[in-house]
């Protein structure tokens, strides 16, 4: 049976499923049903500084784009960070962390930016018992307007800057959690690691306005007649999330910089694609908010089977296996061509191939043949762009073949296996030096 | 035995009639139609159109659903078929549209076209909303005669395009087969009159119920006093049996049987045998007794002189009479009646078997007690109505023969619905009849096609 049990940047937990900084998270409650369910590790909802607790509004706090069947692809909230005493929170850290000694308890920080205010807090975490703490550097909605969460993680300078600070003041290991409200990941990424960061997480939620009530125009959720964006998480997010973690993993001013990878994840399928993609543990929220911390039992045993069946012993077998098929634009092989192939067995007419390929891309699929009702491809006209596949309503029924030593009816080029990247084609302007080597070198 | 005959009212308690003759469908409701819309595949040149004889825009309709559209989806309905609320109560879409679906060869089963078009058609008479108007007044006048759904589809078509209308109809209520042919399960709440309310509302149309053709007025009175004629006659008669039936009680028409059934304001005061026969193969077979056993009716029989597959009655409508507990037996005509004190005892049987393409008895016979027979062996066209016009109305297999305009051999007769040669009797098939007489007296009396020559 494979191992689950990992070891990120210091921290052990049993496995690499945990429970990301949020409402799930706040209290010892919530902890203590989360650990008997099963999560290998916490991190705790962000703490605040010593004083007047912060204050929420008291309404709706979430958005939620609902499928037609009402499963929801994303949530938004306007939470901010806890609400609780820090002295009770801090109790109830330490309590918890005697009672699951083999869970992982991180716990998430924000106090405003000046180093006294972090010296402050540091020690008082650490008498906790804690194994890490995390740097709410992502939080987009209220706190930013306060010049904390976002604020800073949008400053590579700052993120730096309070990293450091944490380094200085405490023997904890500090995750940084990124924003993915910023153009380039890599940059915080980098400045986090320049501070001595000994890990991202990543990515917090996404500034979002999850949609508008137009009997009373007003975006939702909205508090007494007024809306304000929020945070985005939930399964829509995944695809800017693993972008964002391969980015990091792949470039070189990072790579090895241990990620906990964050956003949408629901599955173990999807928490083995953040793997896959360089992160050592995956943090969950929004699965858990909506159907309960058992969920978690899925992720543990669907990763254990797809790792007996792959042949992983242990989790470190596969972190970043498909970083090295990362790669640019520009390092795609244009000799590479497929074609698309409608299995006529499977297909069920619907004709969404066609229209699809008709209206919108290369008129390559036919709609009717001797007068009948039949979709197939026109080889000649096929880019093998996989629109068709994509819409096809059935699994497997399109397929994308490869040309192998065969002549591609399109561009009449015979497709032998050759490598050419847009760096040495001929059509490039700038490919003068097309000799140069065709990947930069590991 | 009991003494003859058992035919007799209130076999239900009171209360138990409401939910027998219910919605054979509840309808959806929002969430439920959304969830059903999101499974069409939003086909190109989808098949569910091809299939449908009003060529309704069905994939953009259900994208109406989905989105929260639904009185938008139902005018895509009612654009191309005015009657498209009843239609998705009435209409055999297993054997249309949702056969055509492609979900079919997917997973096995459609999408509920049926039950999302009336969820969208509901919509909009919800809303009272009249979607259509009197269209600028053309100054020409169109006779229609019937208000089935060929009559009302033509009369409502030709009223939006700004034409006078005056329907004719023998009947004290419009409606045709829709108010008075079918099982009432599948028209509840006395839809069929609120549609042709809903469609009257239009404008530009008068209703004079009461008045038939033959009877009351003439073809050549028509012809005189319109510029154009749509004759939506429907069928006049009941084909026999063909055996004698001795002058016995208890034997009746299927289509008298339902059309009693769906005047009633009572049920519990409406006759039924406790044991009945019904003879033939349709939906009409299907209707009467399955609507008989619901009145309380102990046992119900269909007999049908071949197999399941020759039955007019789709597969749907065949197992909905076995589960109403209905039974159905093939390969049998009747042979003869029997009957003490003058009203009916039993039936005797001949079964039947296909030999070289012809229905052959075997020999055998099997005797059915009855209380009650109902016979549902189709309705035929009776040219007298057309008087002395028939010798220059051509027929075709004994109904009114016409083109694909729905033009008749007679200039400026226009014919469709049942009472046509190519009528496949149903009711979405005479709205298509209707609709396209429509356009094509428009056409005609617009000038834009030359009137034949008489």
């Amino acid at each position: 049976m494979a191992d689950l049990s990992v070891n990120f940047c210091g921290i052990k937990s049993p496995n690499p499923f945990w429970l990301a900084s949020a409402p799930p998270t706040d209290k010892a409650y919530n902890i203590e049903r989360a650990f008997r369910a099963g999560w290998g590790g916490v991190v705790w909802k962000t703490l605040g500084e010593e004083g007047p607790p912060v204050v929420n509004v008291s309404g709706p706090r979430y958005g939620v784009v609902h499928g037609p069947d009402r499963r929801i692809s994303a949530f938004n909230n306007i939470e901010l960070i806890t609400d609780r005493p820090l002295e009770v929170n801090l109790q109830e850290i330490t309590e918890m962390k005697r009672r699951w000694p083999d869970r992982a308890i991180v716990v998430s920080l924000m106090v405003p930016c000046e180093e006294e205010a972090w010296k402050r807090i540091l020690p008082r975490v650490e008498a906790t018992g804690a194994d890490g703490i995390e740097l709410n550097f992502g939080c987009p909605h209220g706190m930013s307007e306060r010049g904390m969460g976002a604020a800073v993680g949008q400053v590579p300078e700052y993120v730096e800057m309070v990293t450091r600070w944490c380094k200085i003041h405490s023997r904890m290991p500090v995750i940084v959690k990124l924003t993915p409200n910023i153009s380039d990941i890599r940059k915080p990424a980098e400045a986090a690691k320049r501070g001595g960061a000994d890990a991202v997480s990543l990515i917090n939620t996404i500034n979002s306005i999850v949609g508008v009530d137009l009997e009373r125009m007003i975006p939702s959720p909205h508090t007494d007649g007024k809306a304000t964006h929020g945070g985005m998480c939930g399964p829509a997010v995944k695809p800017i999330a693993l972008n964002m973690v391969a980015e990091i993993a792949r470039s070189p001013a990072t790579r090895g910089l241990p990620i906990s990878g964050i956003g949408g994840i629901e599955t173990w399928r999807d928490a083995a694609e953040f793997i896959a993609l360089g992160s050592g543990t995956v943090q969950v929220c929004t699965a858990a908010m909506v159907y309960g911390f058992k969920i978690v039992q899925e992720m543990i045993t669907g990763l254990e089977a797809f790792m007996d069946e792959r042949g992983y012993a242990k989790v470190s077998d596969f972190v970043g296996a498909a970083v090295p098929n990362v790669t640019d634009w520009q390092y795609l092989n244009l000799n590479y061509a497929v074609k698309a192939k409608i299995d006529q067995d499977l297909c069920i007419k619907c004709g969404r191939c066609h229209v699809a390929c008709e209206d919108t891309s290369h008129q390559a699929i036919t709609h009717l043949v001797n007068g009948v009702r039949h979709f197939e491809v026109i080889d000649e006209e096929c880019v093998g762009c996989n629109l068709c596949a994509s819409v096809c309503p059935i699994e497997n029924c399109i397929t994308m073949e490869p040309l192998v030593n065969e002549v591609d009816l399109r561009t009449g080029r015979l497709v032998d296996g050759s490598y050419l990247n847009w760096t040495q084609h001929p059509n490039n302007p700038q490919s003068a030096k097309r000799l140069q080597p065709v990947e930069p070198a590991e | 035995m009991t003494s003859a005959p058992d035919i007799r009212s209130g076999r239900l308690a009171s209360g138990e009639y409401a939910e027998a003759f219910c919605d054979l469908h509840a309808p959806l409701d929002p969430h439920e139609a959304r969830v059903a819309a999101e499974r069409c595949l939003f086909c190109y040149d989808a098949p569910c159109v091809t299939a449908c004889p009003t060529s309704i825009d069905i994939p953009l309709f259900i994208k109406q659903i989905a989105t929260g559209n639904a009185r938008g989806a139902g005018k895509t309905i009612l654009d191309s078929n005015i009657l498209g609320g009843m239609c998705a109560r009435v209409c055999p879409t297993e054997t249309l549209c949702e056969q055509a679906c492609v979900r079919n060869e997917a997973e096995g089963e459609p999408v509920i076209i049926g039950q999302l078009q009336r969820h969208a058609t509901d919509a909009v008479m919800a809303s009272g909303r009249q979607l259509y108007k009197h269209g600028a007044p053309t100054g020409k006048r169109v006779a229609v005669v019937g208000a089935g759904p060929a009559g009302l589809s033509c009369a409502h078509k030709l009223a939006t395009l700004g034409h006078e209308v005056v329907v004719f109809e023998a009947r004290q209520k419009p409606g045709g087969l829709n108010e008075h042919g079918i099982a009432s399960y599948k028209s509840t709440n006395d839809f069929a009159q609120k549609e042709v309310d809903w469609i009257l509302g239009v404008g530009g149309i008068e209703l004079r119920c009461g008045q038939a053709l033959g009877r009351d007025f003439t073809l050549a009175d028509l012809r005189r006093d319109f510029d154009a004629v749509f004759l939506g006659l429907g069928l006049q008669a009941v084909n026999a049996l063909g055996i004698d039936d001795a002058g016995l009680s208890g034997i009746e028409d299927a289509v008298s049987f339902i059309e009693d059934l769906r005047q009633s304001k009572n049920l519990s005061t409406l006759p039924i045998g406790r044991r009945v026969v019904v003879v033939g193969g349709g939906m009409t077979a299907v209707d009467a007794a399955v609507q008989a056993k619901k009145l309380g009716a102990e046992e119900v029989t269909i007999v049908y002189r071949r197999g399941a597959e020759q039955m007019g009655a789709s597969r749907y409508e065949q197992e909905l009479a076995l589960t109403e507990g209905v039974v159905v037996r093939h390969w049998a005509r009747p042979l003869a009646v029997k009957g003490e004190s003058g009203a009916l005892r039993s039936v005797t049987f001949a079964t039947t078997a296909e030999k070289d393409g012809r229905l052959v008895d075997t020999g055998e016979t099997f005797d059915l007690p009855a209380d009650q027979l109902f016979k549902a062996i189709g309705q035929l066209f009776v040219p007298q109505v057309l008087e002395g016009s028939s010798d220059m109305l051509d027929l075709e297999a004994g109904r009114i023969a016409v083109d694909d305009e729905r033009r008749t051999s007679l200039s400026g007769v226009w014919a469709g619905g049942d009472c046509v040669a190519a009528g496949r009797d149903l009711t979405v098939v005479a709205v298509e009849d209707g609709k396209q007489a429509a356009l094509s007296i428009n056409s005609t009396l617009q000038g834009l096609v030359p009137m034949a020559a008489e």
